[in-house]
């Protein structure tokens, strides 16, 4: 790891000043940014960790009902906090079946949306063909070693999916990163945070430099909400698949339907189409499946990912059966 | 040579180490208690610090590159060698160490952002020869063959037990997924943590 000088700022106005030259990279829980560094994917000169800055810690609900959820919490504090579990059980499970339990204890659940791609030409040891990696230097999954990567909103340019089980949770939900810069900040849509490699091969989310995720805002509970994660063993390992569906019912017909596939494409996948088709629909109807199928239309397999098409129909309507459940 | 003793006596790594970082230690504390700053006297930003980790109770002072992690601190500078490093990239858990009371990955701290916290590690663990119970309970067990993962499984298994994720072993094995074992002891470990929990309720 090459060596940086480090800041540890106590306010968010400190933090967004130091952190707005293009030398500065942000630490929070580090459990990404460390490696990054090791791997040479990131080499910052400059690190100023946030994780001293007052007020950005903690759950609390507003009174007109919106949940704030301090993006320096640690993700085991969101995944075991007695209103996340009730209100948006999506939410808590995402977390449990991300990472480890030592590394929920780092992290934090406004860090863990910025971890970057799992693709191995992007995290090789040694820089290859990646455009993420290196510029304009090609995407040598495209044709090489494609079983984990897209089959929506891919380009030539890059075939990766953003791994974050919590963001699809988080799209599921319409939440909102509420960021702070020097020029004021945004609220910006957990589906759109993340680029699609049409909007730009290079990028991975819309963070600007020098601006900081401040709190991540849930609107109405979803008590009717699940999550379910496939993957290659039980624990500790990313996804091969997974949705994240949020259901409203009425008796036994759904009313409306938010499903967000993680692990498909560079953003959290929502199924726009599958989800106008699914209300009105009773929970056992055997239309679910046909509603499934409309939404992966656009779907567009790799040469070694045709697989993940079906696997991830059948994975959302078993999180849709979990969510009638919950 | 032919004295097994005196060998032991010369060559023990642990004697030798232990001399080390009483010297370290020693070497360091009269350097300046501020962190030194990077480049501009006022700028915030440092490239060296001496900062405090207060270890097994006891508060010890390094100076320390903001790229040094806790793991790296603990081990190189400290001679706290208990703590393993085995994958260094957060991926096998060997590192785990308590950190304000919450089990994590040494290797995945930076040791500067870890300045005035608490750190317990596997040799804080037993008090004098009296073996924590769960290290007992990993001998009990036969827990382990090659014994790389065991502090970080030891240091784990406490946090899992204190967590209260031990309701059935299958909520053992979720909350010890963190902590890989190549030689597959797993069955073993499952049944230490189960047991020391199994006594504490």
């Amino acid at each position: 790891m090459k060596n940086f000088s480090y800041a540890r700022p106590t306010s968010i106005h400190q933090a967004i000043e130091l952190a707005a030259t293009s030398d500065v990279m942000i630490l929070a829980g580090g459990t990404e940014l460390l490696n990054w560094a090791r791997i040479g994917i990131a080499e910052p000169s400059k690190l100023v960790d946030i994780t001293g800055v007052a007020g950005l810690e903690g759950i609390e609900e507003l009174p007109n009902g919106v949940v704030r959820i301090g993006a320096l919490t640690k993700l085991n504090d969101v995944a075991l906090h007695p209103l996340i579990r009730k209100s948006y059980p999506v939410l808590s499970t995402s977390i449990l079946k991300a990472a480890s339990a030592q590394i929920r204890n780092l992290a934090t659940i406004g860090g863990n949306p910025l971890q970057r791609v799992r693709c191995p030409y992007f995290r090789a040891d040694e820089p290859t063909q990646c455009n993420k990696r290196t510029p304009r230097s090609g995407c040598a999954a495209l044709h090489g070693l494609n079983e984990k990567h897209a089959i929506f909103g891919w380009t030539e340019d890059c075939v990766a999916v953003q791994p974050s089980d919590p963001a699809a949770a988080l799209a599921a939900l319409d939440a909102l990163f509420v960021t702070q810069s020097k020029q004021g900040g945004r609220r910006i849509p957990a589906t759109t945070f993340h680029t699609l490699p049409s909007e730009s091969p290079t990028a991975h989310n819309v963070l600007q430099q020098g601006e900081v995720i401040a709190w991540i805002e849930l609107g109405e509970a979803a008590p009717k909400s699940a999550y379910l994660k496939i993957r290659e063993r039980e624990s500790y390992e990313f996804a091969t698949v997974s949705a994240a569906v949020a259901l409203e019912m009425e008796g036994p017909v759904i009313q409306r339907a938010r499903i967000a596939l993680g692990s498909v494409a560079m953003r959290p996948w929502r199924l726009v189409e599958t989800e106008g088709r699914l209300a009105g629909l009773r929970s056992d109807s055997p239309e679910i499946m046909l509603a499934m199928k409309a939404g992966f239309a656009d779907a567009k397999p790799l040469s070694m990912n045709r697989y993940k098409i079906q696997l991830a129909q059948n994975t959302a309507v078993r999180a849709i059966e979990m969510a009638v459940q919950a | 040579m032919d004295d097994p003793q005196k060998t032991r006596k010369e060559f023990s790594r642990r004697t030798l180490l232990k001399g080390g970082a009483i010297a370290a230690v020693t070497g360091l504390s009269g350097m300046s208690e501020a962190i030194a700053p990077a480049a501009a006297p006022d700028s915030p930003f440092v490239s060296h610090a001496n900062i405090t980790l207060v270890i097994n109770g006891v508060s010890r002072r390094v100076e320390v590159e903001p790229r040094s992690t806790l793991l790296d601190v603990l081990r190189e500078r400290l001679y706290l060698t208990g703590t393993k490093k085995g994958c260094n990239r957060g991926e096998c858990g060997a590192c785990t160490v308590h950190l304000d009371g919450r089990r994590v990955n040494g290797c995945l701290v930076l040791a500067i952002a870890a300045d005035g916290k608490k750190i317990e590690t596997i040799e804080g663990l037993a008090n004098g020869d009296q073996l924590h119970p769960m290290q007992q309970a990993f001998i009990d067990q036969d827990a382990f063959q090659c014994g790389y993962c065991t502090s970080g499984q030891i240091m784990s298994a406490v946090a899992c037990v204190a967590e209260g994720h031990t309701g059935s072993n299958s909520e053992i094995r979720e909350w010890m997924s963190g902590n890989i074992c190549r030689c597959s002891a797993y069955p073993q470990i499952v049944a230490a943590v189960n047991a020391v929990a199994k006594r504490n309720a």
